[in-house]
């Protein structure tokens, strides 16, 4: 599944919202663990993510990088230290689960649309349901979200006879339909086919550009390069080392990411 | 040694399919007489239908006495099917005892089924909010008042009086209905993250299935009884009920079961992600895939569940098969060879029209919701 290439979208970036905020906090992870019965898979995690900001997370696989933004949506649950997303502490308690979940957008490796329903059905689903929004309403917005990501004549088909490419566009617009204050992405382009990776990281080149905050589980190292203000480098449950993306790549300090970008860079 | 170099020049325009070979003899030579074994098949077939058809016509028509003929004909010696037997006893085989100048009430119970029901199979027709409502919660109430009576100077008529192919359909449509979303709730409960309703599911579902449906009918006529207070009596006809309703959850649970496995893990985790709770996870997302995908299970269950009915003849009950055969046994007026024969045969003809209907319902609904994969 990883397969790693360097697809640079070929135009400039507009930086003038993508500033990261100094005081407030999005996400903060404090001495975080997590198992898997007896495995030790997320080992004391520390990560500070401002608002605003756009952090890709790099490493082999099974280094735990999934994991860890899955507990961030508390779609796994850690055992010890805190996880506090926009000042709400994860715990067991369903109904702060929930109030994470509605601020908190997900995109997955495979998509995960929800085949029996109509696109335009997927994309206001939760709008209605979980946020009470009138149904004209949602459907306004989620066609907005559909301009967006470009494909607003599929609204009224089903997930089954899009592309790769056009349904994970459609996840995307989903989850902005929420209107959240951070997104996770969980290597969102590691399924598609190589002609379809372009378009899918050309929306979410535009969400940094809105100043999204964003963390982005991935193996596009050129995306990482031209949208990341900060670049994590994990291996075996633990963080090994962070830094902005041009020291990162030009300048890598321990040895372990010095193997792992010398095996992926050529 | 360039000769593996090669560019296209001009690209190749797609065209139409060509004409399929058609016509009775080609699908014959095909189909038929391809190989020299498929032609002594087709021709041992055809003579099998010779030698089996003629006579079985002969019975249901030819020789067979017409709904308005007599006794005496069907007591001829080459007398088919006697329709004149079903015909004349039809009104024991509907209603049972039912009281005949009042069986205009279960009339209206059928004709008010089949004007709330046809609509609610329709996808296409309109008010189905309305009308589920109707047909599940009010239904119910004006069948069992109009039924029973007691109420609005209707006379009261006991459960111990209905009979026939009333019985065998009330059972059928509250079992059906009941059993549905019961068994919806065990499979949930199953998979549950809490222990005591986990348990309770599991407890509920394996005793259940592991007990043949005529002990449980025969526990709650017989035993039940026995453990309720003095004095308390539950009516013998709700008993079955309750026993074929907990009886089908139990199967029917499992086959839901089944759907839920078949979806993927990433359904609940995109539905959970965007904030969606338990149950309107379940309702929007996962229910609606898991349903579809065991839709032959589940009128597998049904059918199942409308065929069983006629084990409650075991509690003393007269469904249609049972009607037919007390008729059987008792219409000395109608004894001829063929009598009871016929009467069989009628009452597997009504099962068999209910149960394929139910069928060929079900496949329709499988490709209209067959989404997933439309192309």
């Amino acid at each position: 599944m990883s397969q790693v290439s360097e697809t640079t979208v070929a135009r400039q970036i507009d930086t003038s919202h993508m500033q990261v905020s100094k005081t407030e906090v999005a996400i903060d992870v404090i001495n975080m663990h997590k198992w898997y019965s007896d495995f030790h898979v997320l080992r004391d995690i520390n990560l500070r993510v401002m608002k605003g900001e756009r952090i890709v997370i790099a490493g082999p696989s099974g280094s735990g990088k999934s994991t860890l933004i899955r507990c961030i949506n508390r779609l796994e649950e850690h055992q010890e230290g805190q996880i506090i997303v926009n000042g709400t502490e994860l715990t067991a308690d369903l109904k702060r689960i929930d109030e994470v979940r509605r601020e908190v957008g997900m995109v997955f490796q495979h998509f995960n649309l929800f085949p029996h329903l109509t696109i335009l059905q997927n994309l206001t689903l939760a709008p209605i349901w979980v946020r009470g929004i009138p149904k004209a309403e949602a459907e306004a917005t989620a066609m907005h979200y559909l301009e967006r990501v470009k494909i607003p004549e599929q609204a009224n088909k089903y997930p089954g006879q899009l592309s790769g490419g056009q349904q994970q566009r459609v996840a995307i617009a989903r989850s902005l339909c929420m209107q959240p204050k951070i997104m996770l992405f969980d290597e969102p382009t590691s399924a598609l086919d190589p002609e379809m990776v372009k378009e899918v990281l050309e929306v979410m080149i535009g969400l940094a550009e809105d100043g999204m905050t964003m963390i982005c589980v991935t193996h596009e190292m050129g995306f990482a390069r031209q949208v990341a203000n900060r670049v994590i480098f994990m291996d075996q449950g633990q963080i090994i080392e962070q830094n902005e993306p041009e020291a990162f790549f030009s300048n890598p300090q321990h040895e372990r990411t010095k193997l792992f970008l010398s095996q992926i860079l050529h | 040694m360039t000769d593996i170099g090669f560019v296209r020049s001009n690209l190749v325009e797609p065209r139409p399919a060509p004409v399929r070979t058609s016509g009775a003899i080609a699908w014959a030579q095909k189909n038929l007489f391809s190989t020299p074994l498929d032609t002594v098949l087709t021709i041992l077939g055809l003579l099998f239908l010779a030698w089996i058809l003629p006579p079985l016509y002969g019975f249901f028509f030819g020789n067979a006495v017409e709904p308005n003929g007599t006794v005496e004909q069907c007591r001829l010696d080459n007398a088919g099917a006697c329709w004149a037997y079903i015909a004349a006893e039809m009104e024991f085989f509907i209603y049972g005892f039912y009281d005949i100048p009042e069986q205009w009430r279960p009339n209206i119970v059928f004709a008010l089924g089949a004007a709330l029901l046809i609509p609610l199979l329709i996808p296409k027709a309109p008010f189905k909010r309305t009308n589920a409502v109707l047909f599940l919660l009010v239904y119910p109430i004006v069948t069992y008042f109009l039924l029973a009576g007691g109420v609005f100077g209707l006379k009261p008529i006991p459960t111990e009086k209905w009979g026939g192919l009333l019985v065998t359909l009330i059972l059928s449509v509250v079992g059906i209905t009941l059993s549905f979303p019961l068994g919806i709730i065990l499979a949930l409960g199953r998979q549950s993250k809490m222990p005591i309703i986990k348990t309770v599911c599991v407890g509920f579902i394996e005793l259940v299935r592991a007990v043949p449906l005529i002990t449980i009918l025969f526990m709650a006529s017989i035993m039940l009884p026995l453990f309720m207070p003095q004095g308390t009596t539950v009516d013998k006809f709700l008993r079955a009920l309750v026993g074929v309703t907990l009886f089908t959850s139990a199967y029917m649970a499992e086959v839901v079961r089944g759907g839920l496995q078949a979806i993927p893990r990433g359904q609940y985790e995109a539905a959970s992600a965007l904030g969606l709770g338990y149950w309107k996870r379940m309702w929007f997302i996962i229910l609606p895939q898991a349903l579809k995908h065991v839709i032959p299970g589940i009128v597998n269950n049904f059918i199942s569940l409308f065929k069983d009915t006629s084990l409650v003849y075991i509690v003393g009950m007269k469904d249609l098969l049972e009607a037919v055969k007390t008729k059987n046994d008792t219409a000395l007026e109608w004894q001829s060879a063929n009598t009871a024969t016929t009467g069989y045969l009628f009452a597997a003809m009504v099962f068999w029209v209910f149960c394929f209907g139910m069928s060929r319902y079900s496949i329709y609904m499988e490709r209209r919701l067959n989404t997933g994969y439309k192309r």
